[in-house]
């Protein structure tokens, strides 16, 4: 990695390497110096938890990020490339393909595979040709896909294989695959691989991400961890482990950014049971199921999982928010309690600090003030005419509160920082006098400082009484707060652990899948919760 | 004929340098003219009273003074009164993200129900008045159901209703001009209020200005804002008094305030009313900001839209009560194009077409703007097809200058 001298026998071979990428957001670093060969005929796994950089860096590849924002260089065949845009970056015969496919539906396989490159004379299309040519890259992959149908008529699968013809179809050497089997069936799964193994054999290089490691295992001859924008281990897939690939994912140091803190738990406030969710637009696939939890008074229950894994999925539907359908029961306060929309949700007490703020948790040209009074506005303000000063007291007392640093409550909430936003969301539902308050990734894209608050703030609501639940892809995060974690793979419980047992091993195992085997002992079903305090301490 | 626009199009500069800046959060939008510093949304929402202002000023030199001499002013507020209630209720409509096509349709069959029943099945002017704006409610209820329900685009809704209820009337009336019988409905269009009473109209509403500067300073100085000085204070009463003083004085010079003018000042009022102070218009505007936000914060989008054509469905009842009145007949192809009015008054009033943003003020100041083109190009004698091209460009100017200083905050 140290090689410096660009006529090296060794990176005559390996036809792609990335040197020493960095690439920073504001008050995050992304990538810390990564580097990565691949040779051709190679299948490179890239692994590491939600955030570790993988994505970033194969949009560093991928000429997303255009030349100077990135640090770090990158060789093809020995010759620096500084790719400008996405189309350099194909030119130079990178394909990236992304884990929402970028596909027109609307049109056809053979349109979509020569889209903006349709082979013409005077303008005009030539469909014939551009059919024929269709039909040969599909063939040439053993693909029966009808080039004319609709993109639209064809499953998932088939239609991440039309994605992979038409990466091939750029004469792509380098393939880079994000998740590809994410929304796989098993069988859809084995045509993949049997591709996968064939443009191998023809030399093409891929680079493939994934969270699911026996897949990782099987295809992939060299296998990278990332973690925390850092390259923490490349090696041969032979020399991994699935333990091993685990504890390299999350083998860092919690620190002391988590106090401690053991909250005053009381009874049970919430609780949920049976609980599934399926699939809106998938029939058949279930993204919650069969997921039964309870939460007390002054607990932090932790959920833990990877992307995909349903968490979003199952406090949505509890919420009342989700398109799919909802089967289960829901107990608030030890009743029963139906749910069929969020207003519901409100009335009954809960509160959903939703993912993504600027989707789902603000309105960007209204006041602060208007953003945190939203969702209680009628409790707040009034029924019907509303009163500045009853908003502005709730409002101004809570932005003391959280500390949310702005001129007044009358800031438009879009001229925020991602912190002080997260806490305009967190005030919204805090004004709504909730019993049990569900937050989705609260510290995501925000920075170290902003975190910490909102960690306080975590403990602090805690203390006070109020039930949480905490889903978070920082895996430290979940360990640091919770009092309680229950670990969701692909819509299922499959571990739970009390905060004293829970190491992120254990977790990372149950959320990867990788459940009893390997010798890592995690317990699989709720409960065997009991279980998990085998003597085992927390190796932090 | 390029001055009208230019009044528009010389209007300051809506350069904003707003830079969010890592670290220091909150800074309010700035505008710079020269030397001055001015909060861009202020900005925002005078630039149009002064475009207004220059066309006035222009017109009425233009006119040989006449345009703002008693009689033609008296004149051009009435013309505003149908497009301002239309577009109170538009406003409501866009902020929400929707659009309604079919209110110039409306108009005409809700105007033509009410003639017909006075005229024909011999209602009096209650029953008749009521059967009108019925119907235009009824009519919104539907096309805000297949909207809110049936998830069919409002676009397609009420363009089909924009055909459909032009056609209604038109069968309805056999293609007749329905002529109005009784005096007090016209008189709902052309009639004045007393120009006593215009003075009482005029001393109350200083007593509201006056009362609510004091209760907007007594609520900034609670919420430990800036307070406005004394000088400031006493310009704030001052400024708007003197304009209700010379309104008042102008339309008494000729006959009195007429009775449209007034029915647009309470349909105004109540929609700035509910707009901004009830819990009902902060959802529309979080509707139209962030549908999902909105919903996530247990809002019923669709009632909420639902509701909204209603409304707009009563309104426009209303505006072809005085449509009607005013023209003391029901023409089967009244209100035709009206909806455009409508849509171009928010739209120059800064609505936003995406939803989320706009007010009641911007609204009518729109409608003002557009029946003061109409008026003053008229007086002018520019020919009809001129004065069309001219609107049209002005609306697309004025809409490309507001997206111009948006895209560079």
């Amino acid at each position: 990695m140290t090689r410096l001298e660009t006529p090296d026998p060794e990176l005559q071979n390996s036809f792609l390497e990335m040197r020493n990428i960095t690439k920073s957001f504001p008050g995050v670093r992304a990538l810390d110096g990564v580097s990565l060969a691949l040779r051709p005929g190679e299948i490179h796994a890239l692994v590491g938890e939600n955030g570790a950089g993988k994505s970033t860096l194969m949009k560093v590849l991928g000429g997303v990020y255009p030349h100077p924002q990135y640090g770090g260089e990158i060789f093809i065949s020995g010759t620096e490339q500084k790719f400008s845009s996405v189309r350099d970056a194909e030119k130079a015969g990178i394909a990236v393909i992304y884990q929402e496919l970028s596909l027109v539906r609307e049109m056809t396989v053979g349109e979509n595979i020569f889209l903006g490159r349709e082979p013409r004379r005077f303008g005009v299309i030539r469909w014939e040709e551009l059919y024929r040519r269709a039909r040969e890259l599909l063939l040439d992959l053993n693909l029966q896909i009808d080039p004319h149908v609709a993109i639209r008529s064809l499953g998932i699968g088939q239609q991440q294989l039309v994605e992979i013809a038409k990466a091939l179809s750029h004469n792509a050497s380098i393939l880079v695959l994000d998740e590809p089997t994410a929304a796989l069936t098993d069988s859809e799964v084995e045509t993949l691989f049997v591709i996968l193994n064939k443009l191998r054999d023809r030399g093409v290089g891929m680079i493939y991400i994934s969270h699911k490691l026996n897949e990782v295992l099987r295809i992939s001859d060299q296998i990278s961890v990332l973690r925390d924008g850092k390259t923490v281990g490349t090696n041969p897939t032979s020399a991994w482990t699935e333990p091993r690939i685990i504890a390299s994912m999350v083998g860092r140091e919690v620190g002391d950014i988590f106090p401690v803190m053991d909250h005053e738990q009381g009874e049970v406030v919430f609780a949920v049971e049976n609980f599934s969710v399926s699939d809106p637009v998938i029939t058949g696939k279930k993204l919650v199921d069969n997921v039964s939890f309870s939460v007390k008074r002054g607990e932090v229950l932790g959920i833990a999982g990877l992307m995909g894994a349903g968490r979003s999925d199952l406090l949505m539907a509890i919420f009342g928010a989700h398109a799919g359908r909802v089967s289960g029961e829901i107990q608030l306060g030890g009743r029963r309690i139906q749910i069929r929309n969020p207003a519901d949700a409100i009335r009954q007490g809960i509160g959903f600090v939703t993912e993504d703020r600027k989707r789902f948790g603000l309105v960007l040209d209204q006041t602060i003030l208007n953003n945190m009074t939203l969702a209680g506005l009628r409790r707040i303000s009034g029924r019907f005419v509303t009163s500045v000063d009853a908003e502005s007291a709730a409002g101004e007392q809570a932005m003391k509160e959280l500390r949310v640093k702005a001129n007044s409550v009358f800031t438009i909430s879009g001229t925020l920082s991602g912190g002080n936003q997260q806490k305009v969301v967190l005030a919204k539902w805090l004004l709504t006098n909730p019993r049990v308050l569900f937050l989705d990734e609260p510290t995501r894209g925000i920075d170290v400082g902003a975190k910490q608050e909102i960690y306080a703030q975590i403990n602090k609501l805690a203390r006070s009484g109020l039930a949480l639940v905490l889903v978070s892809s920082e895996l430290p995060e979940v360990l640091g707060l919770s009092d309680r974690v229950l670990v969701l793979h692909e819509g299922r419980v499959t571990g739970e652990f009390s905060r004293e047992v829970a190491t992120p091993e254990q977790v990372m195992a149950c959320a990867t899948g990788h459940v009893n085997r390997g010798g890592l002992g995690a317990p699989i079903d709720q409960g065997a919760v009991a279980q998990a305090r085998v003597g085992r301490e927390r190796s932090l | 004929m390029t001055k009208p626009e230019a009044a528009i199009v010389d209007g300051p500069p809506t350069t904003s340098d707003l830079e969010p800046v890592p670290g220091t959060d909150a800074i309010t939008p700035v505008t710079r003219i020269g030397k001055f510093k001015i909060p861009t949304d202020v900005l925002r929402a005078y630039t149009m009273v002064f475009a207004l202002i220059a066309i006035w000023i222009y017109f009425h030199f233009s006119t040989g003074q006449i345009f703002l001499e008693s009689r033609n002013f008296s004149n051009l507020m009435r013309q505003t009164s149908v497009t301002g209630v239309l577009a109170v209720g538009m406003l409501m409509v866009i902020v929400t993200a929707q659009i309604d096509l079919s209110i110039g349709s409306i108009v005409g069959l809700a105007g033509g129900i009410a003639a017909i029943a006075q005229g024909w099945w011999g209602y009096g002017l209650v029953p008749s008045l009521a059967a009108g704006i019925a119907v235009a409610i009824v009519i919104g209820a539907a096309q805000g159901s297949l909207t809110a329900y049936l998830n069919i685009p409002a676009f397609i809704v009420t363009l089909g209703g924009l055909l459909a209820w032009r056609g209604v009337i038109l069968g309805l009336s056999r293609g007749e001009t329905v002529p109005l019988r009784l005096q007090s409905f016209k008189s709902i269009g052309q009639n004045y209020v007393d120009p006593r009473a215009g003075w009482i109209l005029a001393a109350l509403a200083i007593a509201a200005v006056v009362w609510m500067t004091i209760a907007r300073n007594r609520a900034r100085r609670r919420h430990h804002l800036e307070v406005p000085g004394l000088g400031q204070t006493a310009l704030r009463m001052a400024l708007p008094a003197a304009v209700i003083l010379w309104f008042i004085y102008t339309m008494n010079s000729y006959e009195g305030v007429p009775i449209p003018v007034i029915i647009l000042i309470a349909i105004a009022l109540a929609g700035a009313f509910l707009t901004q102070n009830t819990t009902f218009g902060r959802y529309l505007y979080a509707i139209g900001g962030n549908p999902d936000a909105a919903r996530l914060s247990g809002i019923n989008i669709r009632k909420h839209i639902l509701a909204v054509f209603c409304i707009m469905g009563g309104l426009a009842g209303v505006a072809s009560i005085i449509y009607t009145a005013r023209v003391g007949s029901a023409s089967p192809d009244a209100g035709t194009l009206l909806e455009l009015d409508a849509i171009a008054a928010c739209v120059i009033g800064g609505t936003s077409l995406m939803g989320g943003r706009g007010t009641v003020f911007g609204a009518i100041l729109g409608a003002l703007i557009m029946a003061s083109l109409d008026n003053g190009m008229s007086l002018m004698r520019v020919q009809p097809y001129s004065q069309m091209i001219i609107k049209g460009a002005i609306l697309v100017a004025a809409v490309g200058l507001d997206m111009a200083g948006r895209n560079r905050s």
